[in-house]
């Protein structure tokens, strides 16, 4: 049985404490990507009661995301979008999740991601990182942005990090290791990543500045 | 002087696209962040460095 929407909010409160669990509630947050990064990072901000949740890909669950992304395997072929919306909506179900199974681009962005407060830049290749990344912080100045770069391969996962570029802008990883020179990416050095990406955006919703 | 992701360098006098193009950098890979703020992709042409300035060059790798 789901629990009450007043029992699930209590839960959070006892957890987080009233005041910080009333802006992780009015937070709304767009993940854009999602793959091993995105599927990762919106799992985490789900289960810490953030309010709503924008997911954005035009991808498919194919048989070759299982190894490191949050589908399952009666998920495949369906819309990567709607698929974690269904997983999200288990773990949370009174966040307010959007699916767009869509392709962002120049001609779009302003319109689909006007309404969130905070990005999380989950592309997988580096040109599609750089476009959403600038566009964002030339066109909306007071948007958080949270991108992630260098993170596949297998070496120690001491080296990601979080780092603030700008005062809107932050950047976790390794900053170097790429996919095409790794050859291959693993759940579990993918979802520090991730990890890092969502708790710079709670620590943000929290009121924290510090990477 | 002009500060380049943490390394003091000669790139006075230079343009953006310049500085990107002299590092190898590929301007469709990168955010550039010029004095703690973004600089608009469609100012690296005509943005001059001059002594003092800080840069930092996110260049994005493959991978999520």
């Amino acid at each position: 049985m789901i629990p009450t929407c007043e029992d699930m909010y209590g839960a959070l409160e006892a957890r987080h404490g009233r005041e910080l669990q009333k802006k992780l509630s009015e937070a709304k947050v767009a993940v854009c990507g999602l793959g091993g990064l995105g599927s990762n990072a919106a799992v985490h901000l789900a289960r810490a009661g953030v309010g709503e949740l924008m997911l954005f890909d035009m991808d498919k669950v194919d048989i070759t995301n299982l190894h490191r992304q949050q589908y399952f395997t009666d998920q495949l072929g369906q819309p990567k979008a709607a698929a974690l919306a269904e997983t999200l909506g288990r773990i949370a179900p009174y966040c307010k999740i959007t699916a767009h199974e869509v392709k962002l681009t120049e001609d779009n962005m302003a319109e689909l991601l006007k309404d969130c407060h905070i990005v999380c830049e989950c592309f997988d290749k580096a040109d599609r990182k750089a476009m959403l990344v600038n566009f964002v912080l030339e066109n909306f100045p007071d948007k958080y942005m949270i991108a992630a770069s260098g993170m596949a391969g297998l070496a120690s996962a001491n080296e990601i990090c979080t780092r603030r570029i700008t005062k809107h802008f932050y950047l976790c990883g390794d900053g170097h290791t790429d996919v095409n020179e790794a050859g291959t990416l693993f759940a579990s050095r993918v979802a520090v990543c991730a990890a890092h990406q969502a708790n710079m955006v709670i620590r943000i919703i929290a009121g924290e500045t510090e990477p | 002087m002009v500060k380049v992701n943490g390394d003091i360098t000669s790139f006075d006098g230079k343009t953006v696209t310049e500085l990107l193009a002299e590092n190898g950098y590929d301007p469709k890979r990168v955010a550039v962040e010029l004095n703690l703020d973004i600089l608009p992709k469609s100012q690296y042409d005509s943005t001059v460095l001059k002594d003092g300035d800080s840069v930092e060059v996110v260049s994005f790798v493959g991978g999520g």
